[in-house]
């Protein structure tokens, strides 16, 4: 295995996570692809650590983003719960209180 | 002589093995990926990032990082996928496909992602082929035994146990953040 097999991996996964964020609209489905986004970058990190011979550091760092990520769900869909109960949908376009 | 050959043609055929189950979960990543962004059906995006999430821990385990693929499975195949069921179930009701998940025009957002994917495909494949990397890019996963959980720990709790902290906190912090923004009135 090459470390490019990989890198071409998590770029194309990253890219389909930006066109997530990107075209869609509703906000659960936003979160899902900042997950993939998240999970394109431990690849990217387990691998040069595999790489590189530093596969602890690496294992390590991958563990902690993914507590940072579990905490960014919780988070997020707190937010999301707390959209839809004040103005019962979650469609992004809708949410524009701070236009001016 | 004959055991040499019988560990040369065993190292082949490992090799061998490591491609094609990379390329096979690959290309299941990024078919279901793709699924995820483009399903009309909330609960299929997040049944499909079920498969993409499971691709991750495999690559992992691939890798040789055994305890991060286990903890893939455990948080996110385990938790956050719940929690975005969870999330689907409790903003909207309904069952089946629904109309307005995506926005309408979306030429941009393809337009911005292919071009990031140019960018970063460019610069990978540039580094790839520089004169200094020309056979040295090779992940020997042969001769390289996979990490132990007892290694990832002693490391955790002995270099960086002041990130670990950290983290610790960061969850209480989103945990009660998360209770007192979702709580009603």
């Amino acid at each position: 295995m090459y470390l490019i097999q990989f890198l071409i991996l998590s770029s194309i996964l990253f890219c389909i996570g930006v066109y997530g964020v990107l075209a869609r609209r509703n906000a659960v489905l936003v979160l899902m692809s900042i997950e993939l986004i998240l999970n394109a970058v431990n690849i990217n990190l387990i691998a040069f650590g595999a790489f590189n011979g530093a596969a602890i550091p690496a294992e390590v760092f991958a563990l902690f983003i993914i507590a940072v990520a579990a905490a960014e769900v919780g988070v997020g869909l707190a937010l999301v719960l707390t959209i839809y109960r004040n103005s019962k949908n979650i469609d992004l376009h809708q949410v524009d209180l701070l236009k001016g | 002589m004959t055991a040499a050959l019988a560990n040369t043609v065993l190292a082949v055929e490992t090799v061998v093995a490591q491609n094609v189950f990379f390329y096979l979960i690959a290309a299941v990543m990024v078919i279901a990926a793709l699924r995820v962004v483009t399903t009309s059906n909330m609960v299929h995006a997040a049944l499909y990032l079920v498969v993409v999430l499971a691709g991750v821990a495999a690559q992992f385990i691939l890798l040789g990082a055994e305890f991060v693929g286990v903890t893939q499975v455990l948080v996110y195949i385990g938790a956050v996928i719940v929690l975005f069921l969870f999330g689907i179930m409790l903003t909207r009701a309904k069952v089946g496909a629904e109309d307005g998940l995506s926005h309408d025009n979306v030429v941009p957002a393809i337009l911005t992602a292919v071009l990031l994917f140019l960018v970063m495909g460019f610069a990978v494949v540039d580094f790839a082929k520089a004169p200094w990397s020309d056979d040295t890019l090779l992940i020997d996963a042969l001769d390289r035994a996979p990490t132990t959980v007892e290694q990832v720990s002693d490391s955790i709790f002995s270099t960086y146990i002041v990130a670990f902290e950290a983290i610790s906190v960061l969850l209480l912090a989103a945990l009660i953040g998360a209770i007192v923004v979702a709580r009603k009135e």
